[in-house]
């Protein structure tokens, strides 16, 4: 087996950046299948040669979960696959979502000194390779669990938040418990993230290896309604619980004619077709509806999962209207970029305006407006500021609203004391304890609306919290037994 | 997993089912649904909880078999298990002692109202029912309405039973002479609803009603079920199931429950052939 890799720096930098092998756009704005093929074991290997090992690896200060980057690649240069991925795997406990979902360009990869005459090194690509190549090759072995410890942790949501929170608490030896209100696991893995990004084969994989590490997850479980939060700490004598539920409530834009039959919210369009299977009606009992022409309002990752599976579904013509030019898009580049290859057109510097329907109330048409920027506003981006006069109507018969989704509200109802923000966000400190001793929280829940690898790092912060806590309980619990027993002797 | 423990038929196409569900059995009130999925390959559809008895850890449902899924859920006997039950979902109703109300039920209904009228007796009201149906053989329920009602009366649409007429004419006959009736309660089909709003509004009677929308999650995800209330966008998950019937934009919410007419047409003859073959 080679070991270290003898190229000089000059030579490494030399290699061109690898690209996977995708499926043609033609083909697959067809299908569900999965966009890119991801790397195989050649062109892992050749780019696993241009790390150039830097001194200071800043990638690792760019991955939220700081895993440590050089050194896997290094094990995959060394043919040591499964080795790569365990070393992924003790920062992350799912590196083959990871590899897959994170936005890689603005985190590890943007800092990776390569790309400051070159390409970056292709980590998110080499991370999905590991991960997969452990699947393919059935060679994941659980890992070592710490002696339990005989104390229950409560985990909201199995999202990525909870799976990880839960992952790593069992790793530590907790009895950890994930209350799932769907009757799937995932969260937004399974319900919001279309099959062409995330096979669903691949996250219940990631979900079973949870499952092996001891946690227990109960589905068809809404806390604040099947139980509560304190009667999970009362009689179901949870010690410290971490809520992870995500933002599931969807924005509406407050227009006219938004109720209308052909008005979709972005959460409901890809529940039924992730969640429920639609796409596979009337195999699949449950429906939906997608016209000739569509449009999707937006301009983030939800909008152009939405629109990309409207066009999956035989949307001929599929509009995405976002109100900024494409430079301020929140999506990823990587998610825009397929989005015009598979046919989507963009109608930039759009807003719409009302939505106008038939006698039977059924959608027929968007009139919007054009905008233009004007100066900063304070998230930094131009403000769209509307041009008068330049209203103008599409026809269309679906139309799917993906501006943002705020908390669901039933956790914090019917939880007294939890401390919560205008925007509905749970609040929690950088620890994520909120305000309420042994209750946690992270991901949207605390943030409004993320990025899965900033929820896994929320759950995976808050674990280390709950470890702290329930670790200096347990001593209080002690140094008052021993002095109880002491009192006793000298009395 | 959900078992049916009890299954029995109350009316053609009516069928009462006794479900195992510990949790849910423990934490519901009247008013709360049930979010269902028969089968793997199912859609989830809600249900409102007639009873629940802790002891047993059991709910009771009441579902009428007229789409796919309702029919299929037919299809099930004692012993067999639903894959899915999520709950117990929504607001309870609002229970007050109004002094005297009138509780109407129109159809399956019926089922939907008894959990609520028990309670209103409970706390102290007079109660008045109104129950009725198309034919005698769809009044459901009329021996326990009874048992928590001061006064119960019965209508069918065909004369086949009671009086003959619907449930508004009895309603607002009584509007009418009994000046003590400060609230009413009903639940039945849409254009029922709708019709009893549109009485109790003239006499400025308080009105409640439950609104059985389309939905996915039930918990508030998908805004499926968004109805207009006073103006403002509601979702009844998570703000109802129960509005001021006075506010609510009915001929809206009658065309978004028909949003899938055509589909469901296409999954109900799948289902009948199924049924054949």
């Amino acid at each position: 087996m080679s070991t270290q890799n003898t190229l000089k720096p000059s030579e490494r930098m030399k290699i061109p950046r690898q690209v996977a092998a995708e499926q043609q756009p033609d083909a697959r704005n067809r299908n569900f299948l999965e966009v890119s093929y991801g790397f195989d074991e050649e062109r892992a290997l050749t780019e696993a040669a241009r790390c150039i090992e830097c001194k200071n690896p800043v990638c690792i200060e760019g991955c939220p979960v700081s895993i440590d980057i050089p050194a896997f690649i290094q094990l995959i240069y060394q043919k040591d696959y499964v080795g790569a991925a365990n070393k992924v795997r003790e920062m992350n406990y799912l590196p083959a979502i990871c590899g897959r979902v994170c936005p890689q360009e603005t985190q590890c990869e943007v800092v990776c000194l390569l790309g400051k005459k070159h390409e970056p090194v292709a980590i998110g690509k080499l991370e999905r390779f590991v991960a997969d190549y452990e699947m393919k090759s059935n060679l994941f072995r659980t890992p070592e669990i710490q002696a339990k410890r005989g104390q229950k942790v409560a985990i909201v949501g199995s999202g990525p938040a909870g799976l990880t929170c839960a992952a790593e608490l069992a790793r530590l030896g907790y009895e950890a418990t994930i209350f799932e209100a769907l009757h799937e696991t995932g969260g937004v893995l399974r319900y919001g993230i279309p099959e062409f990004r995330l096979p669903k084969g691949i996250l219940d994989i990631e979900v079973e290896r949870v499952r092996q590490l001891g946690v227990t997850i109960y589905r068809n479980f809404v806390i604040g309604r099947t139980a509560t939060i304190d009667e999970l700490f009362g009689e179901w004598g949870f010690e410290a619980i971490f809520l992870g539920t995500g933002a599931g409530t969807p924005n509406f834009m407050g227009i006219p004619g938004e109720n209308m039959i052909g008005v979709y919210s972005a959460n409901e369009f890809l529940t039924r077709v992730n969640l429920m299977k639609a796409y596979r009606f009337p195999e699949y009992d449950t429906p939906v509806k997608i016209g000739k022409q569509i449009a999707v309002i937006g301009g983030g990752n939800t909008a152009m999962d939405a629109v990309r599976t409207a066009r999956r579904l035989g949307a001929e013509h599929a509009y995405l209207i976002y109100r900024r030019s494409r430079h301020e898009m929140p999506a990823r580049e990587e998610e825009i970029h397929h989005a015009e290859e598979e046919g989507i057109e963009f109608l930039l510097l759009t807003n719409p305006t009302r939505i106008i329907g038939d006698e039977n109330k059924h959608v027929k048409a968007i009139e919007c407006q054009r905008m233009e920027l004007g100066e900063p506003d304070e998230s930094g981006r131009r403000k769209p500021v509307v041009i008068k006069g330049s209203e103008f109507i599409i026809e269309l018969q679906t139309i799917i609203m993906a501006i943002g989704q705020k908390p669901n509200p039933i956790i914090q109802a019917t939880t007294p004391g939890l401390g919560v923000s205008k925007r509905g966000t749970v609040v929690t400190d950088e620890k994520q304890q909120t305000s309420r001793p042994a209750i946690y929280a992270g991901g949207d829940l605390a943030r409004g609306g993320a990025t899965v690898i900033l929820a896994m790092r929320d759950g995976k912060q808050a674990s280390v919290a709950i470890h702290e806590y329930l670790q200096s309980k347990r001593e209080t619990k002690q140094d008052k037994l021993f002095e109880e027993v002491t009192t006793n002797q000298t009395a | 997993m959900f078992t049916i423990l009890e299954k029995e038929p109350l009316a053609p196409t009516i069928t009462k089912y006794v479900i195992k569900a510990p949790f849910i059995a423990r934490k519901r009130k009247a008013g709360n649904f049930v979010i269902v999925r028969v089968v793997e390959t199912g859609e989830r559809i809600p249900l409102t909880i007639v009873e629940g008895d802790v002891e047993r850890g059991t709910i009771t449902l009441i579902v009428q078999a007229i789409g796919k899924t309702t029919r299929l859920m037919a299809t099930k006997n004692a012993g067999e298990d639903l894959v899915d039950v999520l709950g117990p979902l929504g607001n309870p109703t609002p229970i007050e002692n109004h002094g005297a109300v009138v509780c109407v039920g129109g159809g399956v209904g019926t089922a939907e109202m008894y959990p609520i009228t028990k309670e209103l007796k409970a706390i102290g009201n007079k109660v008045y029912s109104i129950i009725g149906g198309r034919s005698r053989e769809l009044v459901v329920l009329e021996k326990e309405m009874r048992e928590y009602s001061d006064q119960l009366f019965v209508t069918t649409d065909d004369g086949s039973y009671g009086r003959k007429g619907i449930v508004t004419d009895q309603l607002k006959d009584l509007l009418d002479t009994k000046a003590e009736i400060k609230a009413v309660y009903a639940i039945g089909p849409l254009p029922m609803m709708k019709a009893v709003a549109n009485l109790t509004k003239t006499y400025g009677v308080k009105t409640y009603v439950s609104l059985n929308t389309i939905m996915v999650d039930g918990t508030g995800m998908c805004g499926g079920c968004r109805v207009t209330v006073n103006g403002e966008m509601k979702f009844a998950c998570v703000d109802g199931p129960e509005f001021d019937a006075h506010k609510i934009d009915f001929d809206e919410l009658i065309m978004r429950n028909r949003s899938y007419i055509d589909l469901e047409r296409i999954a109900n003859e799948r289902f009948q052939e199924g049924v054949k073959a």
